[in-house]
């Protein structure tokens, strides 16, 4: 009988434990399939960016904000309502550039890396660079040329995971889209 | 906590990645088919498994085990239970799922039926995996007659 009343708890903590495992077991899995890290971080970052073009669609309908005008206003949509649904988390936003170009997320608790565990050969791989590819892909998708990249990160003992974004452009809807 | 939206499309990207039946110049012919995606499966299915409460870890008969594959496992990972589960009380259970969450964009009747298999084996492989961490020893087939249903095959082996 007890069983059945935590049943609903045990199951959401399950399919968060779900994603971040599957996670781990695809970055496992192109470790061996590409001899460098290089090659794993780009290819993390390329499907990131396809989750992220159609993420994007699954967040607009859902939530509801319009257009951002600046990038600050970006900054706060991505940490406070982005993160917060697809990840439960909202990383902070420090550092901002004079120019107001570029801005840091902090995440102190980053659910991607639950159980991991990095092993000394693999120190140039970027684990979770795939939240590069989805943060670039999904703005791409509303007109923003941005590159995200990670500078610092707890699994190489760094004290935080900063996640660096800088705007490059507005993309003019005369352009091809999807130009990569 | 993970949105179920973002294991929806990890899956999908996985899928892309891990199969294609022509392996393209920059892959360097690597091996890649279906065994892959279940690897990964059956690996997240152990983990999983490994993270139940100690109570459900005692399972002793197969029918309970099976059981929570339909109930809790299904529940965690697409937040509903599974449709009906039969068995001949041989060892063999079939697992229906007559709206597959992972088919269910892809339309219904029979246009991309041929696609259907790469997205069933990642899920093929974790039921094994969670059996296998539960003390059962498998081998789970799936197949799709009309999507977005489907039928998963479980056989226990006897040792």
């Amino acid at each position: 009988m007890s069983r059945q009343a935590n049943r609903g708890t045990e199951s959401k903590k399950m399919s968060s434990e779900l994603f971040t495992l599957t996670y781990g077991a695809l970055v496992t899995q192109l470790c061996k399939d590409y001899e460098n890290d290089e090659d794993v971080n780009k290819q993390l970052d390329r499907m990131g960016y396809n989750i992220g073009v159609r993420l994007i669609e699954d967040f607009l309908a859902r939530s509801n904000v319009g257009r951002c005008h600046d990038f600050r206003e970006t900054a706060d949509v991505i940490a406070k309502v982005a993160f917060k649904m697809y990840l439960g988390i909202t990383p902070s936003v420090t550092n901002w550039s004079p120019a107001g170009d570029e801005f840091s997320l902090i995440l102190e608790n980053n659910p991607l890396v639950d159980f991991v565990e990095l092993p000394d050969n693999h120190s140039s791989l970027i684990y979770s660079n795939l939240l590069c590819g989805v943060l670039r892909g999904a703005l791409e998708m509303v007109q923003m040329a941005v590159e995200a990249k990670f500078v610092q990160d707890t699994l190489k003992g760094d004290g935080v995971t900063e996640i660096r974004m800088r705007f490059i452009r507005r993309i003019e809807d005369n352009l091809p889209a999807g130009e990569e | 906590m993970a949105d179920a939206v973002l294991f929806e499309f990890l899956h999908t990207e996985m899928v892309a990645e891990l199969w294609a039946p022509d392996p393209g110049p920059g892959s360097g012919g690597k091996k890649k088919s279906l065994s892959v995606l279940e690897g990964l499966g059956f690996r997240v299915g152990q983990a999983l498994g490994e993270r139940l409460p100690r109570e459900t870890l005692a399972f002793r008969e197969e029918l309970d085990a099976l059981k929570f594959l339909c109930k809790d496992l299904w529940a965690a990972m697409f937040h509903k239970h599974i449709d009906g589960l039969r068995t001949n009380h041989q060892g063999t259970y079939v697992l229906q799922d007559n709206s597959f969450p992972l088919l269910v964009t892809m339309g219904s009747g029979s246009q991309y039926l041929e696609e259907a298999p790469k997205f069933l084996a990642f899920t093929c492989g974790l039921l094994c995996g969670a059996l296998h961490t539960l003390g059962f020893q498998s081998l789970v087939t799936a197949s799709v007659a009309a999507l977005p249903a489907c039928k998963f095959q479980v056989v226990i082996q006897k040792s």
